[in-house]
């Protein structure tokens, strides 16, 4: 971690809690609660990012999550991508569908629907716009245009948190670590 | 999904217009990824466009200019809200122009 003072939080109850997390866990804490916990008042991306993964939507928790993943991987961010692929995997208790589609989008074993969604995220995470005709590609797999909203939703707190983890260079955690940390997002969500 | 841009713009005018100690043009200039002097220009860029090239000396740098830890964290933040406000703004508007004429 980049800045000491992410590290160390802030006020005794930020201090208090991550002490409590690496009594009761066992393992240090991961980088991405300390930003979390980090001056709530100032930037505090729990309540948003909560909302656009876990509120309701057609896409599953699962889509969403390897939205996150696959968002990561265009930005080349790899805590994010071991984070959110893992998360994906659990809840589709699918390995292999996660690893297709982040290594090959046009031959990956999901949907047309959210390949095309994919492909427009791609597309406005590399180049950071998109126009109306990259839409209408995916409104005609039948994605509906809630569904396009709530996928850009899950493009704009990835395109964040991506570039916080980076910027501050979060630690990536041992799989084992990983994984439990995965198992808490799905239990519990970001808030 | 409950309306998540009515969130977001609360989290946007909070890092701009809320309490902080980096001062508001310093955030703004940050969330615009414009207007900002070096070595702040250089590290606020690659937040911007490749965050993963953010070295330990960008870091230094915007350090050895005067900035604290937390008017680091507060540009850095707004920053990286920006440019991933700006392509949220992009999709949104391109997904109304698609609907139009449908």
């Amino acid at each position: 971690m980049r800045l000491a003072i992410l590290d160390r939080g802030d006020g005794l109850r930020t201090k208090a809690i991550l002490a409590l997390i690496r009594l009761f866990s066992r393992q240090p804490v991961v980088d991405a609660v300390k930003l979390a916990l980090y001056r709530p008042d100032f930037y505090g991306g729990g309540a948003v990012t909560h909302e656009a993964m876990r509120g309701p939507s057609a896409w599953s928790v699962g889509d969403r999550e390897l939205m996150a993943a696959f968002v990561s991987k265009v930005n080349a961010c790899q805590f994010c991508i071991e984070a959110h692929s893992a998360t994906s995997r659990i809840w589709y208790a699918d390995d292999a569908k996660v690893a297709a589609t982040l290594v090959e989008l046009e031959t990956a074993p999901i949907e047309e629907p959210l390949r095309a969604t994919l492909r427009m995220l791609r597309k406005l995470t590399r180049e950071h716009a998109v126009g109306a005709d990259e839409m209408r590609a995916v409104l005609a797999t039948g994605a509906s245009r809630q569904q396009v909203q709530d996928a850009l939703a899950v493009c704009l707190v990835f395109n964040t948190t991506d570039r916080l983890a980076d910027t501050f260079a979060f630690a990536v955690p041992s799989p084992a670590a990983m994984e439990a940390a995965a198992k808490y997002l799905l239990k519990r969500g970001y808030r | 999904m409950t309306d998540i841009t009515a969130m977001h713009r609360a989290l946007v005018d909070r890092v701009l217009e809320g309490d902080g100690l980096a001062s508001r043009q310093m955030r703004r200039a940050a969330f615009d990824n414009a207007g900002l002097a070096e070595p702040m220009r250089t590290l606020i860029d690659k937040v911007a466009q490749h965050a993963y090239k953010v070295t330990d000396e960008d870091i230094a740098a915007v350090r050895a200019a005067g900035l604290s830890e937390d008017q680091i964290f507060e540009i850095v933040v707004c920053a990286a809200i920006g440019q991933s406000t700006h392509q949220y703004e992009s999709g949104l508007a391109a997904l109304d122009a698609a609907s139009e004429g449908r």
